[in-house]
């Protein structure tokens, strides 16, 4: 009965949501535009850039509060939780650890890459970040990592440096004027120093989301 | 009809069967699937209405990554709690509660 009802009111939801969309104006604010007009002030030229880390910052420095709120929470799980579950790595395969070793140091590479293109093309911190934590995920799978216990006072610095550092920009442009607000000749700058925390910040903090818990 | 009203149809579609699997679904582990699939659906709700006039717009794209990174910590977060309930109680289902 109560899988009849879901499954209805689902398809009486998406029909009507299709039926909405079908007939949808154009919108008025084209915010395209907006942003293409905004771009030399920018300091980067690649337009999801400019709007991720200058013109909508502020979600960007929320997201990855996000994240650091979710790994504590992951960190609160998994400490706590079932320490003798936790064994060495499982030896693998001998094929699968020299590949493993050759396609670490590849994905570092295409990491700094993905970090330095991300002003001119499709690229960034995030993506940066996330082939850093395949890396290091790929690697304790081949049995090459092990998996992490409490953090040390390193890994914690590594952890939250680049919501730090982030934070210590966005306050210092307070002076002047308003939170994440970069004059323009230093934007560029600013943009490769937050990408690069962020890129080592969020590698480590997607590897720990993983790591911690096994 | 566009590419991007057929991506943005395509995304509604998914949202209400994850939102179905969220309902429907005891088991925790699907659950979280169905939940994810509930948020790839509204990314390319995003990302499909903002292609359908012929203007590439950022601003949606740039939401829809940081969407996903939000996602994805979520997901981990949900897959830890999981785990530690399956470890407490050696089940991967909520404990029924007689509400009705």
């Amino acid at each position: 009965m109560k899988r009849m009802a879901v499954v209805l009111s689902a398809a009486i939801f998406s029909f009507a949501m299709i039926a909405a969309m079908l007939e949808l104006p154009t919108p008025v604010v084209n915010l395209s535009d907006v942003v293409a007009a905004q771009m030399a002030a920018s300091g980067v030229h690649h337009p999801v850039t400019a709007v991720l880390l200058n013109f909508r910052g502020y979600d960007t420095l929320l997201e990855i509060a996000v994240l650091l709120l979710a790994l504590f929470g992951v960190l609160a799980v998994a400490i706590s939780g079932t320490k003798e579950t936790v064994a060495a790595p499982s030896p693998a395969d001998a094929v699968v650890q020299t590949l493993a070793r050759i396609a670490a140091p590849l994905m570092v590479l295409a990491a700094v890459y993905l970090l330095w293109i991300g002003a001119h093309r499709a690229g960034g911190a995030f993506q940066a970040g996330a082939v850093l934590a395949a890396g290091a995920v790929l690697l304790h799978l081949a049995g090459l990592l092990p998996g992490w216990g409490p953090p040390g006072i390193r890994l914690r610095v590594g952890l939250v440096g680049g919501f730090l550092v982030f934070l210590a920009v966005a306050g210092a442009m307070l002076a002047q004027g308003a939170l994440l607000q970069y004059p323009p000749w230093q934007a560029g700058y600013l943009i490769l120093l937050i990408e690069a925390c962020l890129g080592m910040s969020l590698g480590l903090i997607l590897a720990g989301l993983f790591l911690f818990l096994s | 009809m566009s590419a991007g009203l057929i991506f943005a149809c395509t995304g509604v579609l998914l949202f209400t069967m994850g939102v179905a699997g969220v309902v429907l679904i005891d088991h925790l582990v699907r659950r979280i699937l169905a939940f994810n699939l509930m948020g790839s659906g509204v990314f390319l709700v995003l990302v499909g209405l903002a292609q359908r006039t012929d203007h590439l717009d950022p601003v949606p794209q740039a939401m829809v990554l940081t969407g996903i990174v939000v996602a994805l910590a979520a997901t981990a977060l949900a897959l830890a709690l999981a785990r530690r309930l399956f470890a407490l109680t050696g089940k991967c289902t909520l404990p029924e509660v007689d509400d009705d």
